[in-house]
């Protein structure tokens, strides 16, 4: 059942459009990640959700309930700021029992929800700590519980964990998406971080200048990206301009060399000028004999990149990453050695512009 | 849109606030500039404003302050520069207690400073428990005087002064700064005049226009040691006359907004506070 | 290269420590000279009779002596009148071009204005408020031809307290202004999102949350001006030519002449007004380091 509902929902500052005709069904409990590049819209959309923007058009439902004017402290929607924002004359117990003091709960009930909250969280030992005694990822904890002690029917993070150092990012991160499950409770995260989005989300909302560009499974995004720009933000990717040779056999040509893909002549016709597009891990030194894309490729350039080994290679006049797990007995071509590599049909994507 | 949200955007109350404050400025100005203007009965005219400039006594006076005003920012430079370089370079547990020591004079305000230097040097400065002179007695002679009147200022100007270098210092980095010349290969000297000073420029000059607005109508100091400067010079005035003291006020008016303009414009916005009168 | 300067430097500074403090020995020479030893002097004195032996008279002689306590009195009731209304005031028009919404060159205005009416004090502003509110100053008469009204007929006196306060504001609220408008832009936006959605109200916001966090700048600022107003001579000399009994102009008529026909009376009224000023001071820094810590 839908839960929250935005329904072409545009937001204009002046001539600017920063959100277009917005359009998301959110289901009870789900885990939606809005992805995409600082200005994109990203931001603005949560903002209308927490009711600090109004939108020019278009509705926001909460159950079916119309909150698109409705003041933001009369939704009950929970907001995690990028910067904190913990109130800094207040405890850690006095920050998450803020809501429920201003709803004008009992003592006793604020007390419980505190309690409560802090082992959610695990920071116990804080409760009259004031925020500028904590670290980083513990105000980032303290503003989560503070935003979840509402019981808000949606949670919503704006870029949490970017001002915080990779490692915490990390933890903090899986701890996120544990309570989001445990509760059970609809939020909407958003972040310009790939890896944070797919790590943590049923589903990704890619968004381009103000527009969605792709919504699907984090499984969907990476390995199906629909457009280019979703190909390019999500993952690194390898692209180049092809030409449509052979329709049913799915043939292209790209800078005299022919690539087979599974899918990506379907409904195209020979002639067509298109955006091919291959993943870097997709490729492999071609070391049994494979039917399709076997290529001739010189190798350019080696880097180490820890888990990975990205190599640069030719092929045509073009050059191509291609990853490789890293290991201690990896054996590596000299630079400037003639090789060949190989993809499968499935790894060769054609994406709409 | 909501009506709170609505009644957020226009912003009454404020409005309010800001126009009784501009009252409460311009009224008194305004009136001085009225009254100046009028001391030819039924002529609106700057006879007042002639009639004081051209007095021999105003230019003595005001020469006098403008004077010291601008020994006391050089020797106040002199003094403050090099001691809020070291503690940057060399010696930053020495801060705190140079900070306190420039709130000193909000602390100690003109009145009982002047009381104390008059306590002091009106007698010849010895080594305690001895006849070693150290000093003679500064009040007794006109050199001796105008140094103590140049120190005075100097103590008063201090918090301005100091913070004023102190905070351009921190704001361009001296110490990365000073870093990157030496390991550049630049020499003391070379690094003190091209690198230090002309990064400090605008913090300096609002120090300089700051101590220059403090130093050019004071009153306290000048009386006190009977030093012909202007601010005791426009208090008699005030005694005897009506237009021309307001002619002046008003001058000194806008000589301290010009300060005030200039640091503003080579700060960039932000305001300095002051106190003790 | 840069490393080897810097650990140069490290080297230095734990080896020879004493001898950095060379370089700022002018400075302190400076101060001990000019302000250190005046008011050690002044302090020394007033535990002194008139043959220069120790005793403890001229202190508790401030307490006893009703002219004194009465110019202390005074004193304190102008400045904390002034200091109560300068930050009232300035808080208001400090509110107005931060967070209260009006056009950014509003801002500019106001702080340049503040900047200069803050160092606009002294003869010229006494002459200033006698064109102004004096027996035929501008609003005198605007409020005789207008309204009828003549204020000096109703009580109000420009030479005494309530004029004197009324003149002292015009450098206290001002200064006001220079001190909160950066504490106010400290309030950051988020903590008002974050309150208002939480489900505050913009009273709750202000009650629970903006005051709070602007406390102790409003009562340090507040002291500060207490003592601004406290420590102030030549307002009040100008324009009451003396007449008015605050301390600092007893503490001059002092200088003048031995008008308390005793010299360390006259030092321990001076050291009483350092006492005050020193309390405020204290005051003053321990609120703004608790501020600073909040906002860090």
């Amino acid at each position: 059942m839908t839960h929250l509902a935005l329904t072409n929902v545009s937001k204009l500052f002046g001539d600017f459009a920063a959100v277009r005709d917005f359009n998301l069904d959110v289901e009870k409990g789900e885990f939606v990640s809005f992805l995409g590049p600082s200005g994109c819209g990203k931001t603005t959309t949560l903002r209308m959700i927490g009711g600090f923007e109004i939108p020019s058009f278009g509705n926001i439902l909460i159950d079916g309930e119309d909150i698109t004017n409705k003041a933001p402290n009369q939704r009950n929607v929970g907001m995690v700021f990028q910067s904190y924002a913990l109130f800094p004359n207040m405890t850690v117990a006095q920050n998450i029992g803020f809501g429920l003091r201003v709803r004008k709960e009992s003592e006793a009930n604020i007390a419980d929800r505190i309690k409560e909250m802090l082992s959610i969280i695990h920071l116990e030992g804080k409760a009259h700590s004031y925020p500028y005694q904590l670290s980083g990822g513990q105000m980032q904890r303290v503003a989560l519980a503070r935003a979840l002690a509402i019981r808000p029917e949606v949670l919503l993070l704006d870029e949490p964990l970017s001002a915080l150092d990779a490692k915490i990012r990390v933890s903090l991160r899986a701890e996120i998406r544990g309570i989001q499950q445990r509760l059970g409770i609809t939020a909407i995260y958003v972040t310009h971080d790939q890896e944070e989005a797919l790590s943590l989300s049923d589903r990704i909302v890619v968004m381009n200048t103000g527009k969605i560009e792709q919504v699907g499974t984090p499984f969907e995004i990476y390995n199906f990206p629909k457009t280019r720009f979703v190909a390019n933000f999500v993952g690194s990717l390898n692209t180049a301009d092809a030409e449509v040779v052979d329709v049913q056999q799915g043939l292209l040509i790209a800078d005299g060399v022919l690539f087979h893909t599974a899918e990506g002549t379907k409904g195209r016709s020979v002639g067509d000028k298109v955006k091919m597009a291959i993943r870097p891990e997709r490729f492999s030194f071609a070391s049994e004999q494979k039917k399709a894309n076997v290529i001739d490729a010189t190798i350019e350039n080696i880097t180490f990149l820890g888990a990975v080994v990205r190599i640069e290679v030719k092929i045509g006049n073009a050059n191509f990453n291609m990853d490789t797990f890293n290991n201690p007995f990896l054996e590596l071509p000299k630079i400037g050695s003639q090789t060949k590599v190989t993809c499968s049909r499935e790894a060769v994507l054609v994406l709409d512009d | 849109m909501n009506l709170s949200a609505r009644l957020r955007n226009i912003p009454f109350w404020s409005w309010i606030w800001f126009i009784l404050g501009a009252l409460y400025f311009v009224l008194p100005l305004y009136a001085t500039l009225d009254f100046s203007l009028r001391m030819e009965r039924g002529v609106v005219g700057f006879k007042a404003y002639q009639s004081s400039f051209e007095d021999p006594e105003f230019l003595r006076t005001f020469g006098y302050s403008a004077l010291i005003a601008v020994v006391t920012i050089l020797a106040s430079a002199l003094l403050t520069i090099p001691t809020a370089y070291w503690i940057r370079l060399k010696l930053p547990q020495a801060r705190r207690i140079v900070e306190f020591i420039t709130l000193m004079p909000f602390v100690v305000p003109a009145i009982i400073l002047v009381f104390g230097l008059i306590r002091i040097y009106s007698a010849p400065l010895t080594i305690p428990f001895t006849d070693i002179v150290l000093m003679p007695a500064l009040t007794t002679f006109k050199f001796g005087t105008n140094i103590l009147v140049v120190a005075g200022y100097m103590v008063l100007g201090l918090p301005y002064m100091y913070r004023s270098v102190d905070t351009g210092m921190r704001t361009v980095g001296v110490h990365t700064l000073t870093e990157a010349a030496q390991s550049l290969g630049a020499n003391w000297y070379v690094i003190i005049t091209q690198v230090i000073l002309p990064n400090l420029r605008s913090a300096l000059l609002s120090g300089a226009l700051l101590t220059f607005a403090i130093v050019i109508g004071e009153v306290v100091l000048a009386s006190f040691l009977g030093v012909p400067a202007f601010g005791p010079y426009l208090f008699l005035l005030g005694q005897h006359r009506a237009f021309e003291p307001a002619a002046l006020s008003f001058t000194t008016f806008l000589m301290t907004w010009a300060a005030m303009g200039i640091i503003q414009l080579v700060t960039g916005g932000q305001g300095q506070a002051s106190g003790a009168h | 290269m840069t490393q080897n300067v810097l650990s140069a430097f490290k080297g230095k500074v734990s080896a020879s420590n004493y001898k950095n403090w060379i370089g700022v020995a002018p400075f302190f020479l400076f101060a001990i000279l000019f302000i250190f030893l005046p008011s050690i002097r002044l302090f020394v004195d007033s535990f002194k009779d008139n043959n220069g032996h120790f005793t403890f008279a001229n202190i508790l002689q401030l307490f006893s002596e009703p002219y004194i306590l009465n110019a202390y009195a005074l004193s304190i009731k102008i400045s904390a009148v002034t200091a109560l209304g300068g930050a009232i005031l300035g808080f208001l028009l400090a509110y107005s071009v931060t967070v209260g919404n009006l056009p950014k060159p509003m801002r500019s205005i106001l702080i340049t204005f503040s900047g200069v009416a803050s160092n606009f004090a002294g003869v010229p502003l006494a002459f200033a408020f006698v064109s102004t509110l004096g027996r035929t100053g501008f609003i005198t008469i605007l409020f005789k031809d207008v309204f009828g009204l003549d204020i000096y007929q109703s009580g109000f006196n420009l030479y005494g307290f309530a004029g004197l306060s009324l003149v002292y504001m015009y450098f206290q609220f001002p200064l006001m202004v220079l001190i909160m408008a950066p504490a106010l832009d400290g309030l950051k936006k988020e903590w008002r999102e974050a309150s208002e959605n939480l489900g505050a109200s913009a009273m709750q916001y202000w009650i629970y949350i903006a005051l709070p966090v602007l406390l102790p700048s409003i009562l340090g600022a507040t002291i500060l001006l207490f003592g601004n107003a406290f420590g102030a001579y030549a307002t009040a000399y100008a324009l009451t030519g003396g007449r008015i009994g605050i301390v600092t102009i007893q503490v001059g008529a002092q200088i003048r002449g031995d008008v308390l026909h005793n010299p360390g009376l006259g030092y321990a009224m001076a050291m009483g007004m350092v006492f005050i000023m020193a309390i405020s001071l204290a005051g003053y820094s321990w609120l703004q380091a608790k501020t600073e810590r909040w906002l860090k």
